[in-house]
């Protein structure tokens, strides 16, 4: 409890400040606008219902997207984990992609696709795909030994063995994957849009910046970092935790 | 003879080193006898089970269970390590079944599981997690999926040996009473000379570099055999006296290598 008072205090003290700060030296809205602003400006996009079009076009792309880098993420990860070769060659370059932030592929996806979803999905898979594989393939390669030795003595050999074991072993990885392909394909997102066309959000926060919208631009920010963190602390942490204790990688918490 | 080790040698090649592991290894086991490997660390007792096991291969010599050469892991023989190893993805239940499944319904496996689960006294848990057991519950879930394929020799490689005094001597006796019941050959690895002489029919003397029988001491004690405490004693005497020269063979060794390094 003591927490959620901190943290309440904290961000009143700090919209306060910020509130203050716009009184006192007169800061145009152009270039900074005052919290009230931004919540007005929350609201209206939510009563015109804006806000809702923009947040379910957003997400059908980042679902799309997203399935498709897991599936390949997988796949790859897997494929990589048991070919030596293909680790050596193919897994050196994914590792190179990996240094290189999907979003600067777009103009290369807009020449391929066309200034359209396509090109933006293209962008969020190449972000997303890139970190399942890198964990999945870990995640094959790290299993407990003795997990195999153990399934060996129970007459249990090749496809069954990486089924019945190598594959669900790897799971805590798997998970921490998808955390991370979540994070990189909703950034990605962003970015693409912004680039590119809408409806969606990024695609909304450029066209409130061209007309100098800024309370806008803020209350799209802030929808941002809303989703972001809930998604990642309600749905993926959790999952996580929960996976980490079962596979005994981690303790519960005392309750 | 029903499980025959003959001529065994293992080496092992470390950053171009080759090392004798384990030399000439001869050793009969009978159907239903309860043989403990005993010896200090790096006398190669673990190596030797994992060899029988099928997870190692012996860089000389054969290994026969039932007339049967031993080349791979097999169902014959089941292994109970001394972490549980379970499955964390599979309830307690499922883990049991995990050798069964394709030999049979899941109807006519979950008998089995049951009977099992009886067995180590663990019925009430089939459905719950093995993170949610305790290390000796784990350990019981264990020794019940080994048995549950119904091998013909039980290997067990220090299986309390990660266990706390009190649970531990609850397991030997639990062993006991499971292998009084089951009539199981076991193959039991440990370094504790009070768990060898209260287990085995027979115990196994190892010692150290390269990892040779020292002597096979067949332990004549009625069972239960916390009573007879002076029997116990003498073994206890007799083996300490037989190790002693190899302990400190091994910690001279292990002295010298930490000048050397």
């Amino acid at each position: 409890m003591q927490l959620a008072i901190k943290r309440i205090l904290f961000f009143v003290a700090l919209f306060g400040l910020w509130e203050l700060a716009i009184r006192i030296f007169h800061i145009p809205a152009v270039i900074l606008p005052s919290p009230v602003d931004v919540l007005l400006s929350l609201r209206e996009s939510l009563a015109d219902g804006s806000l809702i079009e923009d947040l379910g076009a957003s997400f059908t792309r980042l679902i799309i997207g997203l399935s498709i880098a897991l599936i390949i993420g997988v796949l790859l990860g897997v494929f990589l984990a048991n070919v030596k070769t293909a680790d050596e060659t193919l897994g050196s370059l994914i590792l190179a992609l990996q240094s290189i932030p999907s979003i600067v592929w777009l103009p290369l996806a807009i020449m391929w696709f066309g200034l359209n979803e396509k090109s933006v999905i293209f962008i969020i898979v190449l972000g997303a795909a890139i970190v399942m594989t890198i964990n999945m393939r870990t995640g094959i390669k790290n299993v407990q030994p003795l997990y195999i030795k153990a399934a060996q003595t129970m007459g249990s050999t090749g496809i069954d063995l990486f089924i019945r074991v190598m594959l669900p072993a790897a799971v805590p990885y798997a998970v921490t994957g998808t955390r991370l392909a979540w994070a990189f394909a909703w950034r990605a997102l962003m970015a693409g849009e912004l680039l590119s066309t809408g409806p969606g959000l990024g695609y909304t926060l450029k066209y409130a910046s061209d007309f100098g919208r800024m309370d806008m631009v803020i209350a799209i920010m802030f929808v941002i970092g809303v989703i972001g963190v809930t998604v990642d602390i309600l749905i993926f942490q959790r999952i996580e935790k929960r996976v980490l204790v079962k596979w005994g990688l981690e303790q519960k918490e005392a309750a | 003879m029903f499980l025959t080790i003959k001529n065994v040698q293992k080496r092992f090649t470390n950053y171009g080193k080759t090392e004798l592991v384990l030399k000439d290894i001869n050793l009969n086991i009978k159907e239903g006898e309860f043989v403990s490997l005993l010896g200090p660390s790096g006398c190669g007792k673990s190596t030797l089970l994992n060899i029988v096991a099928g997870l190692l291969t012996p860089s000389e010599g054969e290994l026969h269970l039932d007339d049967c050469l031993i080349t791979k892991p097999g169902k014959d023989r089941g292994m109970v390590f001394q972490q549980a190893a379970l499955f964390p993805w599979l309830s307690v239940e499922e883990n049991i079944m995990f050798a069964l499944k394709k030999e049979m319904k899941k109807k006519e496996a979950r008998v089995i599981v049951q009977k099992y689960l009886q067995l180590v006294q663990l019925s009430s848990y089939a459905k719950h997690s093995p993170h949610e057991l305790s290390g000796g519950m784990q350990q019981r879930v264990s020794i019940a999926r080994a048995l549950a394929m119904n091998p013909r020799v039980l290997l067990m490689d220090e299986p309390f040996g990660a266990l706390d005094e009190q649970t531990r001597r609850r397991l030997q006796d639990e062993l006991e009473r499971i292998w009084s019941e089951t009539k199981k050959t076991i193959l039991f690895v440990t370094h504790s000379i009070q768990e060898a002489i209260k287990l085995s029919d027979r115990i196994i003397v190892l010692g150290t570099h390269p990892g040779k029988i020292l002597k096979e001491i067949p332990i004549d004690i009625d069972r239960p055999r916390e009573q007879h405490i002076q029997e116990i004693v003498y073994y206890e005497d007799m083996i300490t006296k037989l190790l002693k020269n190899e302990i400190d063979n091994v910690v001279e060794e292990e002295l010298y290598d930490a000048v050397s390094y």
